[in-house]
């Protein structure tokens, strides 16, 4: 891998940040809403209204406006929230954290389970075991989030009564309260992932096992198991962290929904309260966030598979 | 064709997946017909039923029938999924296909555009864009086929780019055939199948996501019968009556399984090595 890639690679983060950023400020523009009036009220008399236009630069063109705002952004200043007053940085930074653990727990919990599932079923191939790995998987790709948590909220808090329905509790101030109101979010976030991610484990390792040299360490009389896991495993779990980057795209955008019904403070909240409050400067920091997330994940990913398999040459 | 129907029936997946297909499309084509009560019914006294013989799936918190609710609001649910896919499916072929014929500079500077847009997450992309247009059926239709293009436009260029490299088309080529032959009738053909099945696995994702634009408020709008506002509503309810919730949930999940299925089923019927 050449530093010319990874330059490459940088530019096109950049590039994809620039595109994400003339959408979401195109976006942001058409939306029916004026700042002026949301900071001062429906009963700011029209000079202050105007005043506050002309200082917030509402009335240059849209241009100029864009290059305002691309420029703070560029510096780490994401404008001050319409709603609250307060600058969005600080406030979106903390809330990312908060959406970070949830997904990095999701990530975790989803890896540990979908990669055994997925090598059970490719070596029980059209046993029971395979068919039922498959059954579940069909099961998890059909199941939207929200019907995912309000059926888990139903059974585990409502019925059952074992943990908390909802909330958030941060883990450095009480970590068992946390971990405990985080299970269900973690369970319901991860579930669309399970199923994916087993599947092309799954898929992956059948063909990998169909391979000449496959068949050539097997002929030699090496042991079975040594066979899956030194020639078939390592070969077939590498595009699974290409397959699990992108899902990173899926992940955010459960994570609205699940932070939507969990009631936690994670960035999906606020975009959510966002624009239905039509808070400008959140939704565009906020849109912008998530996609700096997904684009750096997928960076990291491309790094890490060419790191593990030195056979893949970027250039 | 019957060939092809025989080689789809033949596979599990592809057996499953027709018959729940089947039995949605009958739903959502004479479901108002079918309804033993007005979707609108409401019968005071019989309010939280479980599953009876009267109502067969248990009334909801105003005493309407659920059956009748779920088929009538199959025609929405499902329409709309059909239709957004198709529309985004549409545009990202145009998008991809035209992308690959350009080549060159315009291809890369396309794709990497496109690239860009689907580093939002296109239930994010959904949400902007219905918050843009305003909560209704018919823009959240109009948003689900917008989050879709970016990526069907990548698969279509691939798959494109593929069969353009095949070499029944360098064959066609070499006989000397005008490009509107090789175009309609090489290259056509064998680019479809793979995106048709492709649309087939999106319409279950577009189920799900309408499902969730209209829990979240954004999509339709009460009193429809759009399943994913049922599971929104009866999610207040949840301590008189779990049937409310569980019913709708189901037909989600069901009508995902289907078009998964009958995907899968399309796709091993259409590839000739299987």
């Amino acid at each position: 891998m050449s530093a010319n890639y990874i330059l490459k690679r940088i530019a096109l983060i950049f590039y994809t940040l620039f595109i994400v950023s003339v959408l979401v400020f195109g976006i942001t523009q058409i939306l029916p809403a004026d700042a002026a009036v949301m900071m001062l009220g429906e009963n700011a008399t029209q000079e202050a209204l105007e005043a506050l236009r002309q200082r917030m630069g509402l009335n240059d063109p849209v241009w100029m406006q864009y290059l305002h705002w691309a420029g703070g952004v560029l510096q780490g200043d994401f404008g001050t929230s319409l709603r609250t007053g307060q600058p969005v940085g600080p406030a979106l930074f903390s809330a990312l954290g908060t959406s970070l653990t949830l997904a990095g727990f999701a990530l975790i919990f989803m890896l540990i389970l979908a990669m055994p599932m997925g090598v059970i079923a490719a070596i029980r191939r059209g046993k029971p075991a395979d068919l039922i790995v498959g059954f579940i998987s069909y099961i998890g790709v059909s199941l939207p989030e929200f019907v995912t948590a309000t059926l888990a909220v139903m059974l585990v808090a409502d019925m059952w009564g074992l943990l908390p329905p909802a909330g958030y509790i941060p883990l450095s101030q009480d970590f068992w309260g946390g971990l405990e109101r985080l299970i269900l979010p973690v369970v319901v976030v991860s579930v669309m992932m399970i199923a994916h991610v087993s599947r092309m484990v799954r898929s992956e390792l059948v063909d990998v096992m169909h391979t000449d040299y496959i068949r050539a360490a097997r002929l030699k009389g090496l042991h079975p198991r040594r066979v899956l896991f030194r020639h078939g495993l390592r070969n077939a779990l590498l595009p699974t962290i290409t397959i699990v980057a992108l899902d990173v795209g899926y992940l955010l955008g459960g994570v609205i929904v699940v932070e939507e019904i969990f009631s936690i403070p994670g960035i999906g909240r606020s975009l959510m309260s966002a624009i239905q409050n039509r808070d400008l400067p959140v939704i565009q920091a906020g849109v912008m966030i998530m996609a700096a997330t997904y684009s750096i994940v997928n960076f990291a990913a491309d790094l890490m598979y060419a790191w593990l398999d030195k056979r893949i040459q970027y250039d | 064709m019957t060939d092809f129907l025989r080689r789809l029936l033949r596979t599990p997946q592809g057996f499953l997946g027709s018959l729940i297909v089947g039995l949605i499309l009958i739903a959502v084509a004479l479901g108002q017909w079918l309804t033993p009560y007005g979707p609108a019914d409401m019968q005071a006294l019989a309010r939280y039923g479980a599953p009876s013989i009267e109502h067969w799936l248990g009334t909801d918190q105003y005493g309407r029938d659920i059956l009748s609710r779920l088929l009538d609001g199959a025609r929405s649910t499902v329409v709309m999924a059909l239709l957004a896919t198709f529309i985004g499916t549409l545009g990202g072929a145009v998008l991809g296909t035209g992308s690959a014929y350009l080549g060159g500079r315009a291809d890369e500077f396309i794709m990497r555009t496109v690239d860009a847009v689907m580093a939002i997450p296109s239930l994010l992309l959904a949400l902007l864009v219905v918050s843009l247009l305003g909560s209704s059926s018919a823009n959240a239709l109009l948003a689900i086929a917008i989050a879709f293009m970016p990526s069907m436009a990548r698969i279509s260029r691939s798959v494109a780019l593929a069969v353009r490299k095949q070499d029944y088309v360098s064959a066609a080529i070499a006989r000397g055939e005008g490009s509107t032959y090789i175009i309609l009738r090489e290259m056509l053909p064998n680019v479809i199948a793979p995106i048709v099945v492709e649309m087939t696995i999106r319409v279950s994702f577009a189920v799900m996501l309408f499902a969730t634009l209209s829990f979240l408020g954004l999509g339709a709008q009460p009193p429809a019968t759009d399943w994913g506002l049922m599971v929104s509503e009866a999610r207040q309810y949840l301590h008189r009556s779990y049937w409310i919730l569980l019913w709708p949930s189901a037909a989600i999940a069901l009508t995902a399984i289907g078009f998964n299925l009958l995907g899968d089923g399309l796709r091993d019927a259409l590839n000739p090595r299987t």
